[in-house]
């Protein structure tokens, strides 16, 4: 699938044999205790509440949670996109320099330089009166200073390395003359554009069907590691991330409530949610009616947040202690596999938890 | 759930005993200004058999949701019969057809947007059977809250809530309510699950599947998601671009699929499982389905076909039965042994 020449061509890529600005020692990226919250007539909404994760460079994390539990602000706060003055704290450090205390005129020259990103919907994040063309140089001529025929020239390589046919004629057109497969394509070319390191994709196949969506994301991944970019992808779907990740982080209400690498979250999950929404997803493996293990309830109100765990009272494994103290995310010996759960799955405390709450069932029953 | 002996004709058909809803070479067009249509369903026959839920499944624009509204005649079809339970629906008009609609009732994707949002819930799943005057006022509420209940709803706290002051999931549960409080026969669901969470998305399928059972439904759901409808679906009826490709039992469809767009679409759903690595994308599917305004001659996949020859250009594939009640339209089916879904290792079923 790889277009080698295209590739080889292909502008805004930044070399692998040396550092390419910046620092190349430490992590790309780093964020520590990030705390968003949006005041409400209903009170403070805590829509991220101390999350801390670290990105190497070229790596992949996946980011999977359900709609209100944080992920889409996370990927707001961690691009600077969100309004001025919303309450937050905590840090996002970019190649070390935060990006919550930036200045406006300092984000400017990072965005779309440095970090990238592609929205859920090509049609609301392009602009339906600009041509394509423009769209697309625009960050070449604003960032690379370069001239408008080298602009445009690059702009013909950059479509045809995303696979769109005739790129040439496709600078002249409007979004609305593109499919949304299309469209989705042009907005990743518009996001490598000036070579970023990180690339945030927030939902960005969620949109569109399924045929287009693994092109889509076989896209993203060739695009991933052809530029040695990092990449934060957003997704409420486990099936998206699992053969495409490093690394997952799964959230809950506001919080990551376990991340791992991609492999290891598979085959040894340990926090309750993590296994509730492997278990609730329908398998075209499974025979036809399948009884799905749908998990009770629903997230909680992010302005009236439960004691104790977010998730116990979903959760058929939780006791007492979870709906009195909050479980901090804890790594195992290894350091790579973190957790919050007093009861997690796969242990003998967890195990003993779960028959213990059974067997109460049975006897109220 | 196989079908018994199905006679060998070019549509899948069943015993007539047996059917409640057979629809015969259904079309849909919309003019699209300019002398132009856009074929939306280009001669679709199927039939429904009493108390099986049958899935359409396909991407969109395909024309499946235009087919669910065709049979509930909104709006009517441009051509071909929609027989349901011994009446033509298509030749039905004002009061009997009036009168036959509390048996096809419908829900829709977006539960929000399908509620008023300045009436009770209690008076939203009782309208139906205040239109009807069903019963005296007594039986009426009885009614109601017993199939609030049904679907999960306590009618004492929510019956007096609007509602925004419900989840989508709970929002889904107030449709569902509605729709089975007159008892229809047939229930169509566009796309029931697809506005909703995952962990919720479970819980309302199988809920859907309870009231079945339940209310001895029969459904037709339609749904983008392949794994949501095999997990619903006794059939499962596959199309694209306004026809159908492919049409069988679902254990059969997914193991071993015989058109070579299912082969395609099954290949390309993301598997929740690190272990599998995500495909290269099937030669079929590269590219986009063709625009319905000008679908391509003879068989409307060729354009994106792996398989295709000239015949396929010059000659529609009919549906035909290749094995026992599973139908496909292809001149040349994907052979058994050609299909290695991605998922290969963890599909072992019976069967």
């Amino acid at each position: 699938m790889t277009d080698l020449e295209a590739v080889e061509t292909e502008p805004g890529r930044p070399t692998h044999d040396g550092p390419v600005g910046g620092r190349t020692d430490g992590p790309l990226l780093v964020v520590d205790d990030l705390h968003v919250s949006f005041p409400t007539d209903r009170g403070l909404v805590r829509a991220v509440d101390g999350v801390s994760f670290t990105l190497e460079q070229g790596r992949t994390l996946g980011v999977v949670g359900e709609s209100g539990s944080g992920k889409t602000v996370l990927s707001r706060a961690v691009m600077g996109l969100l309004p001025e003055g919303t309450p937050q704290s905590g840090s996002v450090r970019f190649e070390g320099r935060d990006l919550t205390t930036m200045s406006r005129e300092d984000k400017g020259k990072v965005w779309g330089a440095q970090i990238a990103m592609v929205f859920q919907d090509p049609m609301t994040s392009l602009n339906p009166v600009v041509k394509i063309g423009r769209q697309l140089t625009e960050g070449l001529r604003h960032h690379l200073h370069v001239d408008k025929k080298e602009a445009a020239v690059t702009a013909v390589a950059l479509l045809r390395s995303v696979g769109i046919p005739e790129p040439e004629r496709r600078l002249h057109q409007y979004p609305f003359e593109l499919s949304g497969g299309m469209r989705q394509r042009v907005t990743i070319a518009i996001a490598i554009a000036c070579g970023p390191k990180l690339l945030l994709a927030d939902e960005p196949t969620t949109a569109l069907d399924v045929t287009v969506q693994a092109q889509i994301l076989n896209l993203l991944q060739d695009k991933q590691r052809e530029r040695f970019m990092a990449m934060i992808l957003v997704t409420h779907d486990l099936g998206v991330v699992a053969g495409r990740t490093d690394h997952i982080a799964v959230m809950y209400a506001g919080k990551i409530v376990e991340t791992a690498p991609t492999t290891e979250l598979f085959s040894r999950v340990r926090m309750p949610y993590t296994e509730a929404l492997l278990k609730s997803i329908p398998k075209t493996s499974d025979p036809s009616h399948t009884r799905l293990s749908a998990i009770a309830g629903r997230p909680p109100d992010l302005a009236d947040l439960p004691a104790g765990c977010r998730f116990a009272p979903r959760c058929p494994y939780a006791q007492e202690r979870c709906r009195v103290e909050e479980p901090p995310l804890t790594p195992d010996a290894g350091g790579l596999h973190a957790w919050a759960c007093w009861y997690p799955v796969g242990t003998p405390e967890g195990s003993d938890a779960l028959a213990r709450n059974a067997s109460a069932a049975r006897q109220s029953a | 759930m196989s079908a018994t002996a199905a006679p060998v004709t070019a549509a899948p058909q069943l015993r007539d005993g047996d059917v409640l809803l057979r629809v015969v070479d259904l079309v849909v067009e919309y003019p699209a200004g300019r002398g132009v249509s856009v074929h939306a369903v280009s001669g679709i026959s199927i039939d429904v058999r009493e108390g099986e839920t049958l899935g359409l499944v396909g991407e969109s624009g395909c024309g499946k949701s235009t087919t669910g509204k065709a049979i509930m005649q909104m709006p009517r079809p441009t051509s071909g019969s929609v027989m349901f339970d011994g009446a033509e629906l298509t030749a039905l008009k004002g009061e009997p057809l009036r009168r036959i609609r509390p048996r096809l009732q419908m829900i829709f994707q977006d539960p929000i947007s399908s509620l008023n949002p300045r009436r009770k819930v209690r008076d939203i799943v009782a309208e139906p059977l205040e239109i009807w005057q069903v019963g005296t006022p007594g039986e009426r509420a009885a009614k109601v809250a017993e199939v609030m209940e049904a679907v999960g709803l306590d009618p004492a706290v929510a019956g007096d809530r609007l509602p925004h002051q419900f989840s989508g999931g709970q929002c889904q549960r107030i449709s569902i309510a509605r729709a089975l409080v007159l008892d229809p026969r047939l229930l169509i669901c566009d796309e029931p699950v697809s506005a909703l969470d995952v962990s919720v998305q479970a819980q309302i399928l199988n809920l859907l599947e309870d009231m079945k059972r339940r209310y001895r439904l029969t459904m037709v759901f339609i749904a983008h998601d392949l794994a949501v409808v095999k997990n619903v679906s006794d059939r499962v009826a596959v199309m694209y671009l306004g026809k159908l490709c492919e049409v069988a039992d679902p254990d059969v469809l997914y193991e071993a699929p015989a058109h070579h767009y299912t082969s395609a679409l099954l290949a390309s759903v993301p598997v929740a499982d690190p272990t599998v690595r995500p495909g290269l994308v099937p030669d079929a599917l590269r590219g986009e389905p063709p625009s319905p305004l000008a679908p391509p001659s003879g068989c409307r996949f060729r354009t994106r076909c792996p398989r295709a020859e000239g015949r396929c250009a010059d000659e529609e594939p009919l549906m035909r039965e290749i094995g026992p009640a599973h139908f496909v339209a292809c001149h040349f089916p994907v052979e058994a042994t050609d299909f290695r879904p991605a998922a290969a290792a963890s599909t072992v079923t019976g069967g």
